[in-house]
């Protein structure tokens, strides 16, 4: 197994009914690094997100063929535990969405459902997660207060923080800052670099600045297909295929 | 929608656009107006029992309309209890149900399953009643009874010789009446929370029973009171299934065994025998009391339910 490797996705193929949404994929994605999707709407980077914490399996005929290695193992294999997956493979949507209670529920939630009941270290935890998410200065003197009562930037960094309180070892983000304004995305993308130390993180962008700003390699996606692969600076800078380049240069369609 | 159309709106562009909102206007006036117009009409009907009975109507466990004695409690009292009991036994049978359809079942099931809870709404309560009457109470007196005061006779509820029909009977009959309203309305709420709630609780590896009961139902929470009250309105106004089973006596007793009345039945009953002032105006006055706890409830589910379209209960802490 190769330790540099966290997740090798193989020949990946899935259907909506009879639409094919993702062709043969294949990608490794590296430990501990920023890995960017890029590519016109519609052609497959969300649905290829949901395949590596299988929230696609919710959907209804949705059938799924291939090879997901999570650490070497199989995610769609038999013993695949997908409750236990989807806690290490954890996941921030592109529309905030924090559950309507306190701010400091929304942090705790996650480690309460999975046990930890003592108050002092729930205290420790939505602390630590909301100072990692960048958020604590902000919500310090509100944690009672309800969680819709945050700006939009300071929700999906609430529920960011969510998220790293229950210790996933990959975060899958979804357009993390499509919703927010500029400034509120330049925190994001400065949270997210800061999160590469720990975690391993694939990010689904439309903004060609961001992934050339905050990734360490980009997958470029077309008709669920990835056409090309490599590291982000060579993706943007010497792509081999003319279809990356045409996208990346605004080109396309 | 284009800048026009709105332009347009509130101007009457035509003549038949003219007469269209006219005639609609009539028609809303009308019903409002028939609205106020039973209200108002109740009111003074049942003046002269407030005059002659004044508080004693609300307190009173006399009805004798031979003397002209009219306590209106054992009514009031049965018409509750019976209610309350419907509640209790049908909300987690219509909620559970409502559950199962909008997040555990296939798509293929829910369709035949929601119909059949449905049909049960588009039953004649008399077909209830009867079979109330026939089947049921037997049922409960030679076997739920005797069961219940063998094993659950220590609680005041379930003391006293079973008869079958009952404050008993009619909660049950009630409760599956109001089945259907507390599954479809409860069902309704509960598909109408967003996806996003459920893979927002899923993403942090929530089991599926953890993202209902923690995220799906806390959303939904107070659309599902809404129903319940929606249920209990229903309840508190049937008239013919519950007068078939629950006994027609004046008493009042918490055992749940004990033959009760209500107030949709002591007016249906005697109606026809209300030929004299007080007396019929007595009965009016019921049907005022049950009408205005009954709208009380109306407007307090349909808030509830409205809150949930705007948005969830804000829960602290
Ligand atoms: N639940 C679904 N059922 C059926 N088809 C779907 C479903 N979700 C997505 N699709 C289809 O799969 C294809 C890929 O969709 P996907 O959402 O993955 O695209 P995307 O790259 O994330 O687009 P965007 O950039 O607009 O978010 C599209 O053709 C879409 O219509
Ligand atoms: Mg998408």
């Amino acid at each position: 197994m190769d330790q540099e490797i966290k997740i090798e996705v193989d020949n990946l193929n899935l259907y909506y009914g009879s639409l094919q949404a993702l062709k043969d994929v294949r990608i490794q994605v590296s430990r501990k690094a920023i890995t960017a999707l890029i590519g016109p709407s519609g052609c497959g980077k969300t649905t290829f997100l949901r395949t590596l914490n299988r929230l696609n399996d919710l959907i209804d005929g949705v059938q799924i063929s291939g090879q997901v290695l999570l650490d070497g193992e199989d995610i769609y294999g038999n013993g695949m535990d997908v409750v236990r997956l989807r806690k290490r493979v954890g996941m921030v949507f592109q529309k905030p969405n924090p559950f309507p209670m306190s701010v400091y529920d929304n942090v705790a939630y996650g480690p309460r459902i999975h046990g930890t009941r003592k108050r002092s270290r729930l205290d420790e935890i939505v602390e630590k997660s909301l100072r990692d998410a960048a958020l604590w200065d902000e919500v310090k003197d509100r944690l009672k207060g309800s969680a819709m009562g945050l700006s939009g930037g300071q929700q999906q960094r609430l529920c960011i923080a969510r998220l790293l309180a229950v210790e996933p070892e990959v975060i899958l983000m979804d357009e993390p800052s499509s919703a927010l304004d500029p400034i509120s995305t330049l925190h994001i993308e400065e949270l997210i670099r800061e999160l590469k130390e720990r975690y391993t993180i694939v990010i689904v962008t439309h903004n060609m600045q961001q992934a050339a700003r905050v990734s360490d390699s980009t997958a470029f996606f077309l008709n669920g297909q990835i056409i090309e692969y490599d590291a982000t600076e060579v993706i943007f800078t010497r792509p081999r295929d003319q279809r990356t380049e045409d996208y990346i240069t605004g080109r396309f369609g | 929608m284009t800048f026009e159309d709105r332009k347009g709106r509130g101007r009457y562009s035509s003549r038949s656009d003219r007469l269209f909102t006219g005639l609609t206007l009539v028609m809303v006036v009308a019903i409002l107006f028939l609205a106020g117009l039973m209200v108002l009409q109740l009111l003074v009907a049942s003046i002269p029992a407030m005059q002659a009975l004044g508080w004693h109507f609300l307190v009173g466990m006399d009805w004798d309309p031979v003397h002209e004695h009219f306590g209106a409690l054992p009514f009031i009292y049965g018409t509750l209890a019976s209610s309350l009991l419907a509640l209790i036994l049908a909300a987690p049978l219509g909620i559970g149900v409502a559950i199962f359809l909008a997040e555990l079942a296939p798509p293929w099931f829910r369709a035949p399953v929601s119909f059949m809870v449905e049909l049960l709404a588009a039953i004649p309560s008399v077909v209830y009643g009867v079979w109330g009457l026939f089947v049921m109470a037997p049922w409960l007196r030679n076997m739920v009874q005797p069961w219940l005061s063998e094993h659950l006779g220590f609680l005041p509820f379930f003391q006293g010789p079973g008869f079958g029909v009952g404050i008993l009977a009619a909660g049950l009959i009630l409760a599956i009446m109001v089945v259907p309203t507390i599954t479809a309305v409860s069902r309704d709420v509960l598909m109408a929370v967003p996806n996003h709630q459920r893979e927002a609780m899923l993403a942090l590896g929530a089991t599926k029973w953890e993202t209902t009961w923690k995220a799906v139902i806390p959303y939904g929470r107070s659309g599902i009171v809404g129903a319940i009250i929606l249920a209990l309105g229903r309840a508190l106004g049937e008239t013919m299934a519950a007068t078939m089973v629950i006994g027609n006596s004046l008493d009042i007793s918490i055992s749940l065994f004990a033959p009760a009345n209500t107030m949709a039945s002591i007016i249906a009953n005697s109606y026809a025998e209300a030929t004299y002032g007080l007396h019929a105006a007595a009965l009016i006055e019921i049907a005022l009391i049950l009408f205005v706890i009954t709208l009380i409830l109306n407007i307090v589910a349909r808030l509830l339910v409205r809150r949930v379209a705007i948005g969830p209960v804000r829960m602290e802490a």
